[in-house]
This record gives structure tokens, sequence and C-alpha cells, in this order.
């Protein structure tokens, strides 16, 4: 496998995770109970700090310092779904949205902790352990709030089929795909997408809530490609702010 | 002096976890490897949750532990190569989270497979495994929130990783 390919892999691991993270933390302060308020918050803490351990990884294949790439890149250079960049909306689809989210995160991770490069396959492991929370964490609310009253099950429903094009969007398969399967580093974002929907259904059956026919649902790509909502360039600037004031500042 | 292993265990024994002041990083599982090689001594240290702002100051106090003990040929690893679970926690250092008022992790062997594994920790106040789990999040990424229905206490446990 070339270089470009497994950088193209972290990448958009580290992207989606560093700006899923910087959504995350928007609940900070303002989540609708105390316990929901912290979790978010850590969740988001958990997200920016795995993104950092890919960022080194791709330090070492040659790319700048993780802070730079952090917060000196304009949106169109950035690699994450745009599922991951879409404003924090109503709980509700926060919370569809981490659900849909860490399930794929987790299968992901558990693949790539058998992958043939150690480096990459130690930070998988660390982050399945850590994954599993957030995991746990989504179907436990999902289940409780879906099944606690009307309003609170059709506002999830709603925004489940708001997310689910999106969502696939995940999948998008890189130009290095095959590639990548051929070397065994993973199965493939078709791969991943399949045992995806096996998992996300069977907790979303538990709460009453209904999958669309997958045929019908057109996924939105190109955010692996750098074509992004006009949501991500106010996020990555409001995220860099600080770093861009002194950017040469110690901390 | 000649170096040992242990001696230089015992001597990492003084740093504390920041955020957990009771519980060495020795006790805590952190320290994962030592290596003497003639007179340089390498210590590998593992993260415990890779986001968590503290590892770089436990490297710090590791670095400064060994330097304020004449040790000044040394290299000190923050890598992933052992990766961390909570199970490496030993017992002194179980007592040591009791103590504080955290309940400390359950053994898992790594199956970990949903919530109920901490649903009824045990409450570190009145020993009691009548008690409620809150929020699987807690003040720090490693600790849960759980309320005690026999004393009627709030109370964190240290998470199963």
């Amino acid at each position: 496998m070339t270089e470009e390919a497994l950088k193209d892999l972290l990448y958009k691991i580290a992207d989606d995770l560093l700006i899923l993270g910087h959504r995350n933390s928007e609940w900070t302060g303002v989540g609708p109970l105390l316990e929901e308020d912290i979790a978010f918050s850590s969740m988001a803490q958990d997200k920016v700090g795995q993104s950092l351990a890919f960022y080194k990884l791709l330090h070492e294949l040659g790319e700048q310092e993780p802070d730079t790439v952090a917060f000196t890149r304009n949106a169109d250079q950035f690699h994450n779904s745009q599922f991951v960049e879409l404003p924090i909306g109503e709980y509700d689809f926060s919370l569809i949205r981490h659900f849909l989210f860490d399930h794929a995160d987790y299968i992901r991770f558990s693949t790539l902790a058998d992958c043939p490069i150690e480096e990459v396959a130690q930070v998988a492991r660390k982050l399945k352990g850590e994954i599993k929370y957030h995991v746990m964490h989504a179907n436990t609310w999902i289940k409780q709030l879906a099944t606690a009253n009307e309003e609170a099950h059709d506002r999830l429903q709603n925004s489940l089929n708001e997310a689910l094009p999106y969502a696939l969007g995940i999948f998008e398969p890189s130009k290095f795909e095959q590639e990548i399967i051929d070397a065994g580093v993973y199965p493939g974002e078709k791969a991943i997408e399949e045992q995806w929907k096996e998992n996300i259904a069977i907790v979303l059956e538990e709460a009453s809530l209904k999958l669309p026919d997958w045929d019908t649902v057109k996924p939105v790509y190109g955010g692996r490609y750098g074509k992004h909502t006009e949501h991500l360039q106010p996020l990555v600037e409001e995220m860099s702010e600080v770093f861009r004031v002194d950017p040469t500042a110690d901390w | 002096m000649t170096l040992t292993e242990d001696k230089i265990l015992e001597l990492l024994k003084e740093v504390k976890d920041p955020e957990i002041p009771v519980i060495s990083l020795v006790d805590l599982g952190v320290i994962t490897g030592i290596e003497i090689e003639k007179n340089h001594v390498t210590v590998n240290m593992t993260p415990t949750f890779i986001g968590c702002p503290a590892m770089d100051y436990m490297k710090q106090d590791v670095v400064d532990v060994l330097n304020k003990n004449g040790i000044e040929n040394h290299t000190v690893n923050l890598n992933l190569k052992t990766t961390w679970s909570s199970d490496l926690i030993s017992d002194e250092g179980k007592r040591a989270l009791k103590k504080f008022g955290l309940a400390p992790p359950p053994v898992h062997n790594n199956v970990i497979e949903d919530l109920d594994i901490i649903e009824h920790a045990e409450c570190p106040n009145c020993d009691s495994t009548n008690t409620s789990l809150k929020s699987p999040f807690g003040p720090t990424l490693c600790r849960s929130l759980h309320h005690c229905n026999s004393c009627g206490e709030a109370f964190e446990s240290f998470k199963p990783i």
C-alpha cells in the first residue's frame, strides 16, 4: 500500500473526530440536563484527543505538526464526512448523529485493531475501548427517549430520517479503496457500512424507530474529497480563532 | 548506587495521578515497563484515555522524580505499546481509590458488553450495591456518576476500560 493511501485513510478518520469533537463541545454549558452536558463534553474531549493520536501518526509520515494541520487548513482541505460538520441542531439531532457516527467508528476501530500496520493497530485498539462507552451512552438514550412519549419518539424519528443520507456519507469510498483492502488494512467502507446497518437496526428496533428501505436513501457524498456544506468554514474559523491570534505561542 | 527495576518503581511510587492524588502512577498501571541498560534508564508509560489532559503532567512528574534522585541519564516514553486497562490497577491502588471516595473499577478481563457492568457499582461510602448509574461520563474522562440508594450519597466510580 502506498503512503498516499495510508495518509488518505488517516486523514479522514482524524478529521471526522476533530470536527465532531468540536461540534459536540458546543453542548458544553447548554446541555439539556447536567449529566448530558458533562457526557457530551467528555465525548467531545475524547474525540479531539483521538484525532490528535491520528494527526501524530500523520506527522510521523511526514505531514506537518498536529496543531498546524488542525488549525491552518481551509474547509476544502478537510476530509471529514459532511455529516459531522452539520450544526448541532436540537438535542434529538445531536443524539441521533452521535448514535449513528459512533456505531460506525466502533466497527472501524475494531477492524483496524487487527491491521498489519502496528502503529495504526495500537491506536485503534486503544480507541475501541473508549468508543465503546460512547456507543453504550447513545444506545441507552436512544432507547429511553424513543420509548418515553410521542413527542420524543417523533423527534428522534424525524432526526433519523434527516440524518441517514448524511450518515451514509461516512462510508464514501476513497480512491484508494481497493489498495487498502488488498493490503489487509481494513475490509473497506462497503463492509463497514453493511455491518453498521445490522448493528444500528438492532437498537432502533428496540427503540421502535423505523429504518427506511435503504434503496430510497441517497448518500450525501463529497466530504472525503473536500466538498463541504456552508457550515464547515465558519466552524473551522471559530475552532482556529485562538491559534491564529499567535501561531507561535507556547501554551 | 546500583539501579534495579524495583528501585526505580519504588521511587516512582512518589508520582501521583494529578487528578486523583491518592494513587501512584505505578499502582494505576500507567508505568508499563522499565529497562536499565548500563546506566541508562528507560521508563515506558501508556495513557489511561488518549484525550487525558493530565498525561503530559504525569510524564513531566516522572522526569522530575528521576532527576531529583540523581538519575539523569534517562528516557521517558509515552506510547501505546501496552494498551492501558483498568485491570492493571493494583490492589493497593484500588484500596486507595475507595478511600478517596471513588468506587474502584470491577475486573472485566476485556469483556465489557454493555453498561450493566457499572450499573450497580459498590458505594465507596457504605459498600452497598443497591446503587444506580446516573451517567457513564463524569468530571474526568475516566470516571462515571452514580447514586447510592442505601445511604443516599452521590459518588463517582473509576470506569472499567
